[in-house]
């Protein structure tokens, strides 16, 4: 459009293949923890993977489980498929306390205040007011014996803004930090630079082995994030890992027992694999996900034939076949200095309608800025469609110059096709206009109070004061008087 | 305090016969409204047949634990043997024998007035001296008479948090293990429980992967290794700290100690002192926050050895450091002892029961003055904005707190140190519950001045013509009651 205008776009209609990445988790490991009821006894805890933070706490506070989400955004399960793990906007915590556990109320106020200073989140505002007991959903995730749901808190705020001071502490849990391994590539200017952002960190007990003698402590951490190329401006399909996270992969976490990429490569609408990817995976594997079949590249970093060529590992997915080719530019507005620009490049399959749709605001303009007719709304100019459409009928070799002057203006390379350039309706759209007339009436206003003020003024200062003669009486004692002398009573 | 005379270390010119009593009253002042009077009760007795037994024993050391059921334990007492001068249970050349609970072997030094002196220095060092009892009130001290060990020692607390680190800065090369818990069992555990008299402990331990120091060491060509220099050694501590993760569950101070294993490329790393004289112990720790000691790894005898190198951790070595930094920490160990005395190892229970004393008797003048101070703020908050509303469970704690303390006070003088202590303790709970209750808050209550400045601008134009029509009644009646006067 043309003026003054912010354009908010949605994502495009494009599917964003292998833009979600799972971390493995390393965080497996129990630490010992034996709490001595005695005032006088000290408690010991150990932790080697586990990050001593979150294990004092669950051990203080009686956890048994502890699931806390932060999300920018909404996951658009129209454009973007089934969410692997969807989480709110906002932040959200739910907790497990354990029986032992008397106030419940009063551990969940120090787990809510704790945990914002852990995670730089404003969860501190966590109280009675945004916190409820559900009795039915949000049942335990790991171990459990019997679900009191009295020992259940779940809270949402709507209003938590997610930045890089969430995403720090949260990379600090980890054990090799952002330093090796997976969460090299995690740096916060890519992350945060997209449409969808959730951070995650789930604790449960789980059973240490299959014959489940033992319990353990798992920490999970998740992070999703969806990359949408389009509105950073690149508007080209292939991705790849340096793409995405402007880094590649350079060697794993010696402290990992297991590392892997997972790219989903599934067929859609039952082709052929439409994406190739290299290097070559490690392996490849089929799992039934959420009720779809999905066939993953697997590359697991743990094994030397990966890193033997080259240092680092960028995973690169190239589309097997063109796709409906889009080639789009945007060029985002800039207040007061230049509209948006929007050009697509779009091949429209046969008969079929191909609906494009864009949504934008206009910013409120300076009052100045209006024109003389502000109610009479403002214009959007019309949409521009070029385009080669092929021709019904054949056309032999025309000479050019024996051809009518209307029909010569775009030339046409080969009879056949020809090329056209439509224009839609233009847009008259009617916003809110602000009140003329109030610089006026605060002119008015102030006009009307300074004089009554200066006139007051002016006449107190400049008043002269003279002797009166005691008047002769006023129009009531005048007439009492004539009235006195009907009666032949000496007047007042 | 109990002197006790061994048969032939009489000395000649005493006042009474024994046995009598002596009293020594001393006043130590540390700023111009406070000083503290130190008041010490002597018994002088001589030894009783199972006493002259025990001290017939071969060594100092079999004496005192022999002497050890034979005196009174009471916290903050004081036992003290006089042995002849030619007595040859203490070697030669020391005087005195410090015990490991709170019993002392002195030599008599001919005459009354030099045993007299020995004395004094053995209760200078065995319960407190003036400067340790001005360091434990550091905060009145102004700033100019101030020791260099004032601000030391950590503040008195109800428990402390002893968290144990270890830092791995390179895990392809080195992976390292260490036997934490069964170190911590085996030799924290006992000095702790030792301590536990003082205050609550709890230890942790966890393992940091890619932490380095802030500061690259330095490569010295001489010797092959890396150094760094004690002016270097602050700025080490602040970017690891960042790493350590707060104590998010509990109040209490924590005191940190790292273990650092150096990178497979800065090895081996070696810590300077100020004359640039390599550190023997490898180790350096900060006051009132923890330690930090560097553990080399061997190189390994091949060359081509596959990393990562597999270290285990000779936990002994290390918690002996740990172990005296911990002391150093809270001013348990002292430097300046008189070069004849011999004191008696703790053994593995880390501290003596005189040192136990020691940090009581700090602790506890601490607490006091703590808590005289916390009232006193408070009482001035209450006199700066009169309209702030105590609540009863508030007003209660201040009474509790008073009269915690003033027990407190009254222990003290008395010499119950066990009792005074736990009287301290209490008054400081109460007076900090009290002073930092949320309902006391400052923003709440509305100074008057503010009060003013919302009011008058509505009332005062208000106020005008009422005020001046006021004034015209007035002016008009004691007009017309002068008129009838006037006509009269």
């Amino acid at each position: 459009g043309v003026g003054t205008a912010s354009l908010a776009l949605p994502p495009a209609s494009l599917e964003a293949p292998g833009s979600v990445q799972q971390l493995p988790v390393p965080g497996r490991d129990s630490p010992v923890a034996r709490a001595h009821r005695g005032l006088t006894l000290p408690t010991v805890s150990h932790y080697r993977l586990f990050p001593k933070a979150l294990g004092r706490l669950v051990a203080a506070l009686g956890v048994r489980e502890l699931h806390l989400a932060l999300t920018q955004g909404f996951w658009r399960t129209r454009y973007w498929g089934q969410p692997p793990l969807q989480a709110p906007a906002g932040a959200e915590l739910w907790v497990w306390f354990q029986p032992t556990v008397t106030d419940v109320d009063k551990a969940w106020k120090e787990l809510s205040n704790i945990l914002s200073g852990i995670f730089c989140a404003s969860l501190n505002f966590i109280d009675s007011t945004n916190t409820v007991i559900p009795t039915a959903s949000f049942k335990p995730l790991g171990l459990a014996n019997g679900t009191d749901h009295h020992l259940l808190r779940y809270a949402v705020l709507p209003r938590e803004v997610v930045c890089t001071e969430n995403l720090t502490p949260w990379k600090k849990l980890l054990p090799c930090g952002s330093k090796a391994g997976l969460a090299v590539l995690l740096k916060a200017e890519r992350l945060f630079h997209s449409s969808y952002h959730s951070q995650a960190v789930h604790i449960r007990p789980i059973c240490r082995d299959a014959s489940c003698l033992a319990v353990s402590w798992e920490l999970r951490q998740t992070l999703t994030v969806v990359f949408d190329f389009f509105s950073s401006g690149q508007g080209k399909k292939d991705w790849s890992l340096f793409k995405m996270f402007s880094r590649t992969l350079t060697d794993t976490c010696p402290l990992a027992s297991q590392s892997k990429v997972y790219v989903d490569i599934s067929p859609k609408n039952k082709e052929k694999e439409l994406l190739e990817v290299s290097p070559a995976p490690t392996s490849v594997h089929e799992a039934i996900v959420q009720g779809d079949k999905k066939t993953y590249a697997v590359y697991d970093l743990l094994s030397p034939s990966l890193f033997n060529t080259s240092r680092s590992l960028n995973v690169q997915l190239k589309w097997k076949r063109p796709q409906d080719s889009c080639y789009i530019h945007y060029q985002p507005a800039q207040d007061r200095r230049r509209p948006h620009l929007l050009e697509m490049l779009i091949q429209l399959p046969a008969n079929s309608v191909t609906k494009i749709t864009i949504q934008f605001e206009r910013a409120l303009l300076k009052w100045t800025e209006y024109p003389p007719d502000p109610n009479h709304g403002f214009y959007v100019g019309s949409s521009v469609l070029s385009a080669l459409v092929p021709s019904v009928t054949a056309m032999k070799d025309m000479d050019v110059e024996q051809s009518p002057l209307f029909a010569s203006l775009f030339p046409s390379s080969d009879g056949s096709s020809y090329f056209v350039r439509l224009y839609t309706e233009p847009l008259l759209v009617n916003l809110p206009t602000p009140d003329f007339s109030m610089p006026y009436n605060v002119i008015c206003l102030t006009c009307t109070v300074v004089a009554v003020c200066y006139g007051s003024f002016y006449n107190l200062l400049t008043r002269t004061f003279h002797v009166e003669e005691p008047s002769r009486g006023g129009l009531a004692k005048r007439l009492a008087n004539v009235i006195r002398k009907l009666r032949g009573v000496p007047p007042l | 305090m109990a002197v006790v005379f061994g048969p032939g270390s009489v000395p000649g010119d005493l006042p009474r016969p024994l046995p009598f009593r002596d009293v020594q009253e001393m006043e130590i002042s540390v700023n111009l409204r406070t000083s503290v009077t130190s008041r010490y009760e002597m018994r002088f007795r001589s030894t009783t047949a199972q006493e002259e037994a025990a001290l017939a024993a071969a060594t100092a050391r079999e004496a005192d634990a022999a002497l050890h059921p034979l005196q009174n334990t009471a916290l903050g007492s004081l036992t003290m043997y006089v042995l002849p001068e030619t007595s040859s249970l203490l070697p030669q050349g020391t005087n005195v024998y410090v015990g490991k609970h709170r019993s002392a072997l002195v030599r008599a030094g001919g005459s009354l007035a030099a045993l007299q002196a020995r004395l004094r220095e053995v209760t200078q060092v065995m319960s407190f001296t003036a400067s340790s009892i001005a360091a434990a009130l550091s905060d009145r001290v102004p700033d100019g008479q101030l020791s260099p060990d004032a601000r030391r020692y950590l503040k008195s607390s109800l428990g402390y948090e002893i968290t144990f680190s270890l830092l791995n800065p390179d895990p392809k090369s080195h992976t390292v293990d260490w036997d934490i818990e069964g170190a911590v069992n085996r030799y924290v555990k006992p000095v702790l429980d030792k301590l536990s008299l003082v205050a609550n402990f709890s230890v942790d331990s966890q393992i940091l992967y890619y932490a380095v120091l802030g500061v690259t060491p330095r490569y010295d060509k001489e010797s092959s290794s890396f150094l760094l220099s004690a002016h270097s050694l602050p700025h080490v501590i602040n970017p690891v700290e960042a790493r350590l993760g707060s104590s998010a569950a509990s109040l209490y101070p924590v005191l940190n100690f790292l273990l650092y294993v150096p990178e497979h490329s800065h090895s081996p790393l070696y810590i300077q002192d100020k004359d640039g004289a390599p550190v023997s112990t490898n180790a350096f720790h900060s006051p009132r926050w923890g330690g930090i000691m560097v553990y080399n790894v061997e190189a390994p005898a091949s060359p081509q050895a596959s990393l990562p190198l597999h270290v285990d951790v000779d936990m002994a070595r290390v918690m002996e450091v740990f172990l005296a930094q911990l002391r150093l920490l809270f001013g348990l160990s002292q430097e300046e002892v008189p070069p004849e005395f011999l004191l008696e190892s703790p053994g593995n229970e880390g501290l003596a029961d005189w040192e136990l004393d020691h940090l009581l008797w700090a602790h506890t003048v601490e607490n006091i003055a703590t808590v005289s101070t916390t009232l006193t703020s408070l009482a001035q908050l209450l006199d700066k904005i009169g309209n702030i509303v105590i609540k009863d469970d508030v007003a209660s704690e201040v009474y509790r707190a008073v009269a915690s303390v003033q027990s407190a006070v009254t222990e003290l003088s008395l010499g119950h140190l066990h009792g005074a202590f736990q009287a301290s303790k209490e008054a400081v709970t109460s007076s900090e519950r009290a002073f930092f209750d949320p309902s006391l808050l400052h923003l709440l209550y509305f100074p008057d001045d503010q009060k003013f400045a919302i009011y008058i601008p509505l009332f005062l134009p208000m106020a005008v013509p009422i005020l001046l029509s006021l004034a015209k009644i007035v002016r008009e009646t004691r007009l017309r009651k002068k008129e009838p006067t006037k006509m009269d």
